[in-house]
């Protein structure tokens, strides 16, 4: 795993888990499994953006980024590209 | 006229319509019928009596409406929960409210078990897809073999005073009060929502609002009055999403929250063809003027109607969209067949521009809070009219020359965020469960996404510690996701009145966050 998503892994068990990872794979659907809500989302993305220095558009909110560790981490690869 | 005609004579017009869109799953207004009255059926030949209750433990999803619609059938009552809901509430909701049946799914099942020792009157589970193994005093039925069965002329007849819905809502002393509305205060609030929105078959309403929020609730069987099409989402966590169903399914008719609409209003609104939509409501909490304004200037052909109500009285008053640019602050005047107006200390109507509490008189007024006595007595009261029951709010209002009213405060310490209701001693009583918390006070801090943002303020035993991630995992295990504080400060003490009582309002905005 990445250095980016080992640091996006932290943030979702520090905010949304609040320390307890027990079943949290990199493929977890944040939705399926309840662990975001729609402002957990703004909270990951206010994130995504000052630790990456990536700017993330209205379009963007979409699950294919945003939903699981592994996605975040391809936007935010895609993104900086 | 009982609240399950709605659906009946919808179908008997058009059993052919789209009912219900959830996701790919479609159900039409024939299949709605024919599946609740199979379903009332069968709960009838597992022992349920008219007024029972049945808990309703689901997310938005077609099963939701047809078990809706199966209770009233069955001459039960609805009881409508958060899925978000967690164990120790759940626990309290189905013990209080001496339910029968609870209808939910599998994973929401095993929530169930564990109070199995607290609920003596539960006698079966009714699960989505199947029950887990259950205890042998309780009935273990599926929902989809009872939708599937055939009706067999064993309903009761009821009557429109019997119980229609027991809505659970959260009340200022931390203890969830059980609104009671009969088939006839429930068909008055819907029927007059649908003549001031005017709807028609051709509505699709698509809401993304809980179905245990009496606003979302009220989507449904408004849909339903009319023979309209109702989409149900479950999330607002990528509204580019929503929106994209909004235009394929062609919505006419968006429900929202200031939150919702905070959230909507950050997508590109140009970018979606919302040619169809005729109107949008708010309701839930105030909706900020900036928001009313962005969406008159981004969706112009748009009718906005801001809207005011509570569980209590389901609706009270609404704005009619051609006064939304000059009164934009105001909630409007009462819906049609009822009466609202603000009255001063001494119960007496207040004149304009004097601020006092909202009462409102009509049919759609709930009966009381179940086995709440007390509380109801200080709810519904006597009022000006000779013979007439009114509802105390707890609102303080001015209205103006016209009529319009214009919310000023509450009376009680309730919070509101996500448009929902956050009573602080809920969220308090699990923050003193924590052994290193001396001092707690929950109170609400202004967000512009949110409206209002839950806060804790803790102080902390001597030499104790104790994390922010401690105290929100804590809260996340025992309350409703818009519960859990977003904001948790730790301080040496608690700003005190000189009768030692917390002063909450001087918490709201001072204070560094952690």
């Amino acid at each position: 795993m990445g250095e980016q998503a080992t640091e996006i892994r932290e943030f979702v068990i520090e905010n949304f888990l609040f320390g307890d990872d027990t079943g949290l794979t990199d493929t977890t659907s944040f939705r399926d499994e309840g662990i975001v809500d729609s402002t957990g989302v703004l909270e990951l993305v206010a994130f995504l953006e000052t630790q990456f220095s990536i700017s993330v558009e209205g379009s963007e909110y979409v699950p294919d980024n945003l939903d699981s560790i592994e996605k975040i981490a391809a936007f935010v690869a895609r993104k900086q590209g | 006229m009982l609240l399950h005609e709605f659906l009946i004579n919808s179908a008997k017009r058009s059993p052919e319509h789209v009912a219900v869109v959830v996701g790919d799953r479609r159900l039409t207004y024939g299949e709605v019928d024919a599946q609740s009255s199979a379903m009332a059926s069968a709960l009838v030949d597992a022992g349920l009596r008219t007024g029972d209750r049945v808990a309703v433990f689901l997310d938005n999803r077609p099963e939701t409406v047809v078990t809706f619609f199966a209770v009233l059938k069955a001459g039960g009552a609805f009881l409508p929960i958060n899925p978000t809901t967690r164990e120790r509430k759940l626990c309290h909701l189905l013990a209080h409210s001496e339910s029968s049946f609870v209808v939910t799914d599998r994973r929401r099942a095993n929530l169930v078990l564990k109070s199995e020792a607290s609920l003596p009157d539960l006698r079966g589970i009714i699960g989505v897809g199947g029950t887990p193994e259950l205890p042998e005093r309780w009935m273990s039925l599926t929902f989809e073999d009872l939708a599937a069965g055939a009706a067999n002329g064993n309903l009761p007849g009821i009557i429109d005073v019997d119980l229609a819905a027991l809505i659970y809502t959260s009340g200022s002393t931390g203890h969830p009060k059980g609104v009671m509305h009969t088939h006839a205060s429930l068909v008055s609030a819907f029927t007059s929502i649908t003549t001031y929105l005017e709807n028609t078959p051709d509505d699709v309403i698509l809401s993304v609002l809980p179905l245990a929020f009496v606003y979302g609730l009220g989507q449904v069987f408004t849909g339903f009055r009319v023979g309209a099409t109702v989409v149900l989402e479950n999330s607002m966590m990528y509204p580019a999403e929503v929106l994209e169903h909004a235009v394929q399914e062609g919505a006419t008719g968006i429900p929202f929250v200031p939150t919702i609409a905070a959230l909507l209003l950050q997508q590109d609104l140009d970018a979606f063809d919302l040619s169809k939509l005729r109107y949008m409501t708010n309701a839930g909490a105030a909706l900020p003027e900036a928001h009313l304004e962005a969406l008159r200037e981004r969706l112009p052909h748009v009718k906005l109607f801001n809207m005011y109500g509570q569980t209590e009285c389901i609706r009270a008053s609404y704005l009619e969209p051609e006064q939304a640019h000059t009164r934009a602050r105001s909630v409007g005047r009462g819906i049609p067949n009822q009466e609202v107006y603000v009255v001063d200390e001494e119960g007496n109507r207040a004149a304009p521009g004097v601020p006092g509490e909202l009462v409102v008189r009509g049919s759609q007024l709930m009966k009381g809070y179940w086995k709440m006595p007390e509380q109801t007595a200080e709810k519904l009261r006597v009022g000006d009219r000779p013979g007439s029951t009114v509802l105390m709010t707890g609102d303080l209002f001015t209205s103006d020359e016209e009529g319009y009213l214009y919310f000023v405060s509450r009376q009680d310490d309730i919070i509101k965020t996500r448009g929902e209701k956050v009573a602080p001693k809920e969220v308090e009583e699990v923050l003193y469960r924590l052994d290193p918390v001396a001092e707690a006070a929950v109170v609400g801090a202004p967000d512009p996404i949110l409206g209002e943002v839950v806060k804790a303020v803790i102080v902390l035993k001597e030499g104790a510690t104790l994390e922010r991630r401690d105290v929100l995992r804590a809260c996340t295990q025992e309350l409703e996701d818009f519960m859990v504080p977003k904001i948790v400060e730790f301080r040496d003490s608690l700003p005190k009145t000189d009768s030692g009582k917390i002063r909450r309002n001087a918490l709201g905005e001072e204070g560094e966050q952690t």
